[in-house]
Formats: structure tokens, sequence, C-alpha cells
């Protein structure tokens, strides 16, 4: 049986950076369901902050004021011990990115360049032109490289055997032999990324299914603060395609279609670069309103930025417009609506990235630290991924040379995969059933209909029974197309009944918080409520069932404010 | 509009050859290819086996042939091809493992042979590097790589001989050797000097014309042996002093 001190599943930047920091004299290795630079960090955009204060305007910036904001930003649910030590160690994250060969822009004098972002007091996200997920993923697989980490690409994890409260390793479907079989390892960190396309409208790209967060979730960790999905302001109308905020970091105006820059009436002092689920909601209401576009989209209008400036900071969003909706930000407003695209709960881990299931690590998108509380900051996601997927490599190093193996592990995990191995028998022994895609569908319109950005008890409790009617249907899937060889429909299968768990969870944490808390707004309870609600929730599965609990916010220095920006 | 998706299928498990297979197709909406891939998967066969991520042309996983020229699926429109029939085939230069997925190995086995990372030496600088911004616009057209695989696939000396680096790992290699952090030695980036690394292109310039991101990687194939010449005539004259 394979075996591996650390097993790192994901290839994204929190999985490398999780491969980069574990400790070389251990047996590593990274799982990935695509080739690692197919991840989708690969599609940030607009960069990565840390209060360096190389910035004319942004000379007074420090990593407590980047902090205050990341905790404001979260409309005050982060864990500010942990927010706090993010953005302490930013400044040597940032230092050892370009170490490393990220080529950051530069300013004159050849410092890091720096540009304003949403909720940011300080010019505070450094950044590559508007392609800065793409050259920090490819510095750490080339740093891979030169450390010859071990990949596994194309390797679906199907399960995470637990038992008696430890972790043993993983089930995987290997997509080019299309075998189930099971790995043992010491420690498994899930660098996961996220689960946008359980929404029809999401920035995020077509694999992230959020399979990871649903497998540990069946495992029996609890997810926290799942009901706080991000939609950010601007994805190009129609493809959902992001188009980064560092457009309107760079000056870009939000524009309806009697001319106005309308975010005016919704966050007078900072405007554009209010924090993304005020301007989310602003776009769509403005759009509700009458006051979009054919009743779909708004404009981002970046023509007073001219050619020169369009060019060398914002190409990349510029191809994107010219590929993929004909016009040329140079000469024409781009057409722009809100998308789903973070989700700020995931997999309950603490400071050090562990889990309650010992050798369970999380980092990235996937996990919740509870960094970004109820809305995240632009520019703090790469920031997470990096830092603390650094960290559960280290901690899960130490922890395997502190610990010992399980006996009786291979037993376990075989039976585990002879499990796997059953259902997908059954799956592909019907002649007739469920399409996945279809449902797939149909899950994704329930979730975008009745759990979007506005939220209310009765569409709420409605998309609830759907989910569980779907589920229903889900236990009459097929795999239509026999052969399991690099069969996309079977991985469909496998993460949709993740999904299903995602969905329902979401939406369930949705349901019982009776506020409005940052990207969580509740028509039916329009205001924070820091009395009965300033606290985390988590989901946990026991006996098949979602249960709630709760977990207190640590607040370390800020006091818990209304939000004015 | 109606159309015929000829796609080349293969399943080397069982298929001695390649074969061509038609699918109708039928959109008012306008699609991108990789779309339609999907739609022509979920409900005429799912069997049917391809790559995908972004569906943005960022991440690299999408590159194919269709009628005749190599892109991203993902960034082909459907309608923008101006034909009823569209023929689609996997990458050529590297083995079909299924349909439209190629074994991407020797690809990336090139990629590692040039030694793609910064070779940056001593401890960080306290407040980094300091590089113009100049400097740095001068390697962004190579970092604009993704490394998708087009160009290497396009390679007409690729396809005479597979030992050769190919378009994407030379200029990638470029990239460092012109990145000011970069401290790699004159004998470990030299070791290209062959006929099977910088001397092998053609410069029928083929790469820069399938390129899906306007890297131009014979740009730097170019720009590389020109800097190789250079540094040869400077280490004659250093010896003769």
């Amino acid at each position: 049986m394979l075996s591996q001190d650390i097993l790192v599943v994901g290839g994204g930047l929190a999985g490398l950076a999780a491969a980069l920091a574990s400790d070389p004299q251990l047996k590593v290795a990274v799982i990935s369901k695509v080739h690692p630079l197919r991840s989708h960090s690969v599609a940030a955009q607009g960069g990565i902050n840390a209060a360096l204060g190389n910035s004319p305007d942004g000379q007074d910036d420090t990593w407590e004021k980047h902090a205050f904001d990341t905790i404001k930003g979260s409309d005050y649910l982060a864990d500010q011990d942990i927010a706090e030590l993010m953005c302490e160690k930013a400044i040597s994250t940032i230092y050892e990115l370009e170490h490393l060969g990220v080529p950051f822009s530069r300013f004159p004098g050849g410092v890091i360049a720096q540009r304003p972002f949403g909720g940011a007091g300080f010019p505070r996200t450094c950044y590559a032109a508007d392609r800065t997920g793409l050259v920090i993923l490819h510095t750490l697989f080339e740093q891979s490289v030169r450390r010859k980490v071990k990949f596994f690409n194309e390797w679906l994890v199907t399960k995470l055997a637990v038992k008696d409260g430890k972790c043993l390793g993983v089930v995987v479907y290997d997509l080019a032999t299309g075998d189930i079989f099971p790995i043992k390892a010491r420690a498994v960190i899930f660098a996961t990324g996220g689960y946008g396309r359980v929404y029809l409208r999401t920035t995020n790209a077509f694999i992230n299914h959020g399979s990871g967060i649903g497998i540990a979730y069946r495992a029996g960790v609890p997810l926290k603060d799942m009901e706080f999905v991000q939609f950010h302001p601007t994805s190009l109308y129609d493809t959902n395609i992001l188009i980064t905020e560092g457009a309107r970091g760079e000056g870009g105006y939000l524009v309806n279609n009697k001319g106005k820059r309308f975010m005016e009436d919704y966050a007078p002092s900072a405007m554009e670069l209010a924090p993304r689920d005020i301007v989310a909601r602003a776009i769509q209401t403005e759009i509700e309103k009458g006051n979009g576009f054919e009743d779909q989209y708004v404009h981002l209008d970046l023509r007073h930025l001219e050619e020169k400036k369009i060019k060398k900071r914002l190409p990349g969003i510029r191809e994107i417009c010219i590929n993929f909706a004909g016009i040329d930000p140079i000469d024409a407003p781009i057409p722009i609506q809100p998308a789903q695209h973070y989700s700020m709960g995931g997999i309950d881990v603490n400071a050090q990235c562990a889990s309650v299931v010992e050798g369970f690590y999380a980092a990235g998108e996937c996990a919740c630290m509870s960094i970004h509380g109820a809305n995240r900051l632009g520019g703090n996601s790469l920031l997470d991924t990096v830092v603390f997927g650094k960290t559960a490599g280290e901690e899960a190093s130490h922890a395997v040379k502190g610990g010992k193996g399980s006996k009786d592990a291979e037993r376990f995990l075989l039976d585990e995969a002879l499990e796997v191995k059953k259902k997908i028998e059954e799956w592909g022994k019907k002649d007739s059933g469920e399409k996945v895609h279809r449902l797939l569908n149909r899950l994704k319109v329930i979730m975008s209909e009745k759990v979007d950005m506005f939220r209310n008890k009765k569409d709420l409790s409605a998309a609830l029974d759907e989910i569980s009617e779907l589920r229903g249907d889900y236990g009459r899937v097929l795999i239509s197309g026999k052969c399991l060889r690099y069969s996309q429909e079977l991985v469909n299968i496998i993460e949709f009944d993740s999904m299903l768990d995602l969905a329902e969870v979401i939406t369930l944490g949705a349901l019982n918080r009776e506020e409005t808390r940052g990207s969580h707004f509740r028509e039916d309870f329009q205001d924070r409520n820091d009395k009965d609600w300033l606290k985390h929730t988590l989901v946990t599965l026991k006996d098949g069932k979602p249960h709630i609990n709760f977990k207190e916010v640590n607040i370390t220095k800020y006091e818990p404010k209304a939000r004015k920006y | 509009m109606e159309y015929v998706f000829r796609i080349l299928r293969c399943d080397p498990m069982k298929d001695e050859h390649p074969y061509f297979q038609d699918f109708s197709y039928e959109t008012e909406e306008k699609k991108s290819m990789l779309e339609a891939l999907m739609d022509i998967r979920n409900e005429q066969d799912c069997t049917l086996a391809f790559r995908y991520s972004c569906r943005e042309a960022i991440c690299g996983s999408c590159g194919m042939v269709i009628n005749g020229k190599f892109d991203l699926a993902c960034r082909t429109m459907v309608d923008s091809l101006k034909s009823s029939v569209i023929v689609i085939e996997p990458l050529p230069n590297l083995e079909i493992q299924k349909d439209l997925a190629v074994d991407m190995e020797p690809f990336f086995e090139a990629v590692r042979r040039i030694e793609p990372y910064l070779f940056s030496e001593g401890k960080i600088p306290e407040k980094g590097h300091r590089i113009e911004d100049r400097e740095m616009d001068k390697i962004f057209q190579y970092v604009n790589c993704i490394l998708c695989g087009c160009c290497y696939s396009a390679c007409p000396v690729v396809a005479r001989d597979e030992r050769c680096l190919g378009p994407a790992a030379l200029a990638k290699l470029f990239r460092f050797v012109k990145d000011p952090r970069d401290k790699r030695p004159f004998s470990n980036w030299s070791r290209v000097n062959t006929e099977t690394g910088l001397w092998g292109c053609d410069t029928v310039f083929k790469c820069n014309e399938v390129c899906p991101k306007d890297v131009r990687p014979a740009d730097g194939i170019e720009a590389l042996r020109r800097k190789l010449v250079v540094e040869k005539i400077k280490r004659i004259f250093r010896k003769e002093r």
C-alpha cells in the first residue's frame, strides 16, 4: 500500500505552500485532481496584501492597521488573534515570495508596487499586473520542481479514512487508470479550495466543486461559518469570469444606466472601494431597481484610465474582455454583475491549521480559521493560502515527527476503499436512472434562487426541502458511460455527494442565523445583532444529520462597532 | 445553428488506431468550444475525455487542435469558426491517453530540464530586491506563459526529434536568465548550447503563431541565442587578458 508521512491534497497555492514547508526528511506527496498549475489559484488577479508601506500614500501603514481593516471588513466575525497573526506574517511572506522568484510589479526606486483595494486604509495590495495568482502559483510550482516534491496528478480523493478520532489516510480514484485504492498517511493536509460551482453564477473554475470540504464533513469534522458566501461585485456579464477589484483599485467607476456613480448612495466615502459585500449588494440593488442594463448588469468604466495604464496594469482583464465579451475596456465600459466568488466558511481548524481529528489539517479556502469572518477583503485570500499553507506543512511535520503510526491502519484503509468501490459498482450496474449533470444543474438553480445574496426564511426553508428532495434523486444516479478511465462523469457523481452536503450546511446556517452580517444578508433581519449572533456557527454531522453548535469569537483589542465606509 | 463535431477518439486500451466520430450539436447561444464539448459529453457520450478547469484561458488545460488551429477550447467561440463542421483533434507530438487528453509528461519533463526556478542567492534582502519596473517588464512577456503545451505540440522540431526541449522550456529559461535576481551560472544555462536545445530551433515561428497568450516563445529563443554568443565572446576576451 502506498504510504506517506504527509499527504497534501490539492495543488493550488495552499497545497504547494504546505508541501514546500514540510520537513524534507519526511515522505511528502501532493495529490491533485488536476495538474497543480491548473488549480484555481492561477486565476487570482488583483494581488496580495501586506503592510509594506511602499506606496507614497501608504507610508504610515502597519500590520496592525491591516489587521484592523481585515477585522472591520469581516463585520467583526474574524477571530482577531488569527487575523493579527496573518497580517503580521504578511510582510515577511511577501519578501520570501519575492526571493523565490515572484515577479511583482515595481514602484520607481525598485520596491514592490502596491495598489489600493476595497476596505483597506492604505494602498496595500502587492501585484504583478493583474496576474498575481498565475505568477505566485507558477513560482511555488517551480520551487516544488527544485525541491523534487512528489506529485500524484489527476487523482481524486473520495474519502478521508478516520478511525477513533485519528486520520489514517485517504481513498483515491485515479483518473488515468480508473482504479480505486487507499493511501496510508500519518498526516493529511486538505488544501482543496472552494465550492463555487454549487452556484449558477460563479467566478470559480469548473473544477471547484468543494468536495474536499464535504469529505471532511462526512468524516466528522465540523464546518464553520458556512453561511458566509462571498459574492464578487464585478464578474463579466454572462460568463461570470472575474474582473479584478484591482480595476476599481486603479480608479475604475461603477456606473448605472443613468450614468451615475451609484456607490455614492451606498458608501459615500469609500465609493467603489468599499468591501465586496457592500459593493455587490449595491450593484444587485441597482439592477433590481431598474437602474441596470437589460436588467442584468451595470457598467465598470475604465475608459478614463486610458490606454497606457490599462495595458500596463490590467492587461489580463483587457484580454478577458476582448476574448469573452468582444469589448475592449479602453473604448467601452465593461458589463458586470455580482457572482459567487469565495467561501469564508470551511473546515474548522485552529491557528495550527489542525482540526479535531488527529493528523488532519486544512489550509486555504477550504479551511475556516476565522480570518475573514463574515466578509473577506480582496487581496487577503492569496495571503491566507501562502501564510497558512506554510503553517499547515510545518505543524503537520512537527506532529508526524513526534507521533507514532497506527496499527491495523492498512486493513481499515482497505475496507474503506472497498466501500467506495462497491458504491461505484452500483452506479455502474444501473441501466436507467438520474444523470449527474442534470442533478448538478438543479442544485445550482436552488442555490442561486434561494440562497443567494439576499436571503429570507421562506426561501431558505424551501431550499432545504428541495435539497433533500435532490438527495433522494441522487440515490438513483447512474454512470452512463461505462468506461471508468478519465471519467469526468464519475468525478462529478462522487463530488456531487459532497455538494449536496455543502448546500445543506450553507442553507441551514443561513436559515439559523437571524441577523445580517457581512455577506449574509437577511431581508427579514436586516441588522447586525452582536448580542445574540457575535459567534461562529459550527455544523457537525452526527448520525447522518447536521447538528448546529456555536463558538465564541476571539476578540483582542478591536471592539465591534458599526461598519461605515 | 447546427454543427457537426468531428472528434478524434481513441482509447489506447482497446483501439488500435484513433478514429473520428461525428456528433451533431445544436445551439442558439454563444458558446465556447469547451462548453460545447461539455454539452456533447453530458448529453451524448459520457466517456468523451478532455481536460479543463478555469474556462478563462489562464490554467492551460484545454489546448487542442480545432479545425487545424492550435488553441484553448475555452477561449474559442463556436460561432467564430464560421464552419458547420468542426474537426477537433488532441495536441500532436504527445501520446493520446484518452480522446483529447494527451500525456503532457514529456512537455513538463522538458521544462524541468532547464531547471525552471529562480537561482536566488543568500538571505532574503530586507525590504526585498530592488528592481526597476522596466526590468520586470522585459520578462513579463514570458511570465505570461501558462504552460498549455500548444507551442510544444505545434513545433516541427519537436515532431522531428522528441529529445528537443521545445519552445516553452527555452522561453522559460530566458525568463530566468533575464531576471536581474537570477544568479544561475553561465555553465548552467549554456547547457542548452546544443542541437536539441537552442540551436534545434528552425525559426519557423510556429510557436509564436499558435501561442494563445501571445508569449512569442521564439523571441525568447532568439534573444537567448544572442546572449549566449555575446557571453562566449566575452569569455574569450577575458581569457586572453
